[in-house]
């Protein structure tokens, strides 16, 4: 039994391919397509699947498309109606979109399908459609390792629903309660994005980076003005200070007379209030979402609980939620976004309306890792990069992990091209830049010469399994990098009172801990644990590089520039490694130095994306 | 035929069949925007509808 997950046509398209009930493979457009966020119809992506699984499209035995065109409709026409008639000129704009495409999704995926495969069969019958939410609620369960959960899953908004809360036990998936649009914890979330100067469903995670900068000081004003929270989580946006619902923008005048002033202009230098105003809406986040979860686990009485949507990258919130000890383990799907949807829509058609049952999840889960992507043999790189006039010399797994981590260790920043690409925002090792956490200057440099992105921005941690407890105040498994906890007492550096006083950036610049490149200004780190059986050659790498310096930790980012999709190819890791100022770069077993490579190749590479 | 059979069946599964009407002259006026405008514009809140 082969079915085909699909998401797209509104960010992040994606293609997934369950057999039997076994996650075979998946990936995102975009790191084929090169466009970050790509949302056409998932056409290479689709075709890696196939080709991975090594099937013919005939053998697919369904399609399922990760939402429900009419119902997203549904809501367009009923929000118009609602607000009528304010929001013309937002109808007017989004109308016409719907009219020539958006509407006839079904025939579109259909003659996509045919332009692809051919007429032999009848698309027509083998597409299924999957509700948004449960899409996520099933990309959060089903590749769990619990056979019974609470599944809390929260986003922007997918047709209706913004918040669902649904209970999970074996092959079956129901859902409770939701909390439906306009009132989302997501667009809240988005709508301080638009306000800090920020683009929306991409800068959500700088306002999360932004906000230990800051002192929640506008917290208060959110809670008393723009939403209600109940004691159960459940919320309501007073909808008066926005303007999503009706507008191009998200917010409005009152918002700005409310915060004092129009939204920062995007590139602009960023302001302590900017820092204020990201403190104030994390931790009003990580309130809902606490309440959120105490409420799902009154309930339900569930034990476990499974995150996904949007709102579950939010490795801060996630972080607290783990602390506040509600539930007693924690699960976060990876590709927690609408790229997972696909993965969730394919599992759904399984489990419930094939009504197959679960296997066991072996290992951590049944997510493999989340090493779903392409991988390429060793031959086929040495053609690639031989292909690129690239100079390289190959050596066995011992010698590469040995001068790899010597490389580490050096203070060398460096490419990691290794095994299957993963699924999700995340590098896990497997398209990583890698460098030396302990190197005072190591957090400066990649920001400001490999990955020109903005200077304020924190790198994350690998750290070795079994060695997480003693770096981090954390013992769980977190390999999806899902989870924030902070840096170990005993490896920290009280800061003086001048340093405490410095402001913004400055405090960044400041050695807080034994692996500063690491530490954020409060001492906390997005930490992935590493593990032996997930991915070994990454665990033997971490491993290694303890041996030579006594650190089981690595700088790990995710193998691009700012605006960039994730390295695919070995020609794109190549491409990135000679537009930026990595010094090392490994794909495969092939290990390529930059001071060995002509000059000539060396391009202006930062200008090739658009800022995200 | 099949949108609209499958349209139908939808707005009777919701009941929302009093959407119809609303739908019909939205499809009309959308049309006219489609034909006055030439270019469908996709700004950053497309991403919601």
């Amino acid at each position: 039994m082969n079915i085909l997950g699909i998401s797209a046509y509104y960010h992040d398209a994606a293609a997934c391919l369950v057999r039997d009930g076994e996650i075979v493979a998946a990936a995102q457009e975009e790191r084929f397509t090169r466009k970050k966020h790509d949302s056409a119809f998932p056409v290479e992506a689709i075709a890696y699947c196939l080709a991975e699984a090594g099937i013919q499209a005939e053998q697919l035995d369904h399609i399922v498309f990760y939402d429900k065109p009419f119902l997203k409709f549904e809501r367009l026409l009923e929000t118009y109606l609602a607000f009528a008639p304010r929001g013309f000129r937002s109808f007017a704009t989004s109308l016409p979109v719907w009219l020539k495409d958006k509407l006839f999704q079904k025939s579109m995926i259909a003659k996509a399908l045919t332009a692809l495969w051919g007429d032999s069969v009848d698309w027509n019958k083998r597409l299924l459609f999957s509700e948004h939410h449960f899409s996520h609620a099933a990309s959060a369960f089903f590749p769990s390792p619990f056979t019974e959960a609470a599944v809390l899953t929260m986003d922007g908004v997918g047709e209706w629903t913004t918040t669902s809360l649904a209970v999970g036990s074996g092959n079956s998936l129901s859902v409770q309660k939701e909390i439906h649009f306009p009132h989302s914890l997501g667009l809240l979330y988005s709508a301080f994005t638009y306000y800090t100067g920020f683009k929306v469903n991409s800068g959500e995670y700088k306002v999360m980076g932004l906000a230990p900068y800051g002192e929640p000081k506008y917290a208060k004003a959110i809670l008393d003005n723009i939403i209600d929270v109940k004691k159960d989580g459940s919320f309501a946006l007073d909808m008066s200070y926005f303007n999503y619902c009706t507008g191009l923008t998200m917010t409005n005048a009152k918002f700005d007379a409310l915060f004092g002033g129009p939204p920062r202009q995007s590139e602009s230098n960023l302001g302590q209030r900017e820092m204020d105003l990201a403190a104030s809406i994390q931790a009003v986040t990580e309130e809902v979402v606490i309440k959120l979860a105490r409420g799902v686990a009154r309930d339900t009485g569930q034990k476990n609980l499974c995150l996904a949507g949007g709102v579950a990258l939010n490795c801060v919130a996630n972080g607290k939620l783990l602390r506040e000890n509600i539930f007693e383990r924690i699960w976060i799907q990876p590709a927690a976004g609408d790229a997972g949807g696909a993965l969730g829509a394919a599992l759904g058609a399984y489990h419930i309306m094939l009504d197959q049952p679960r296997k066991p999840a072996s290992g951590l889960d049944s997510m493999k890792g989340s090493y779903l992507g392409p991988q390429y043999s060793q031959d086929d790189i040495t053609g690639r990069l031989t292909g690129r006039g690239a100079v390289f010399t190959i050596h066995t797994d011992d010698e590469l992990i040995e001068q790899t981590a010597q490389a580490l260790a050096d203070g060398k920043a460096l490419g990691w091209h290794s095994g299957r690409m993963e699924f999700g925002p995340r590098a896990l090792g497997g398209r990583s830049i890698l460098a030396d956490p302990r190197s005072p200057t190591m957090q400066k440099l990649l920001n400001l010469k490999v990955k020109y992105r903005e200077s304020f921005r924190p790198f994350a941690p690998s750290v070795l399994r079994e060695d997480v407890a003693a770096w981090f105040e954390m013992g769980t498994d977190s390999p999806y990098m899902l989870l924030v906890a902070d840096v170990a007492a005993d490896k920290r550096r009280q800061m003086t009172a001048e340093e405490n006083a410095l402001f913004g950036i400055e405090k960044l610049n400041v050695p807080r801990s034994v692996i500063p490149a690491v530490t954020h200004v409060d001492y906390s780190a997005r930490v992935q644990t590493v593990h032996e059986e997930t991915n070994p050659r990454y665990y033997r790498l971490i491993k290694r590089f303890k041996e030579i310096t006594g650190c089981p930790v690595l700088v790990n980012t995710s193998f691009n520039v700012r605006g960039e999709p994730i390295v695919c190819t070995p020609e794109d890791a190549f491409r990135c490694f000679m537009g930026t100022e990595l010094d090392v770069l490994v794909v495969g077993n092939a290990l390529l130095r930059k001071t060995d490579q002509s000059p000539s190749m060396a391009a202006d590479y930062k200008a090739s994306y658009e800022l995200d | 035929m099949n949108f609209v059979s499958e349209l139908w069946a939808f707005l009777r599964v919701r009941k929302k069949l009093w959407l119809m009407p609303i739908i019909i002259v939205m499809v009309i006026i959308g049309g006219l925007l489609v034909l006055a405008q030439g270019s469908v514009m996709a700004p950053f809140i497309y991403t919601l509808f």
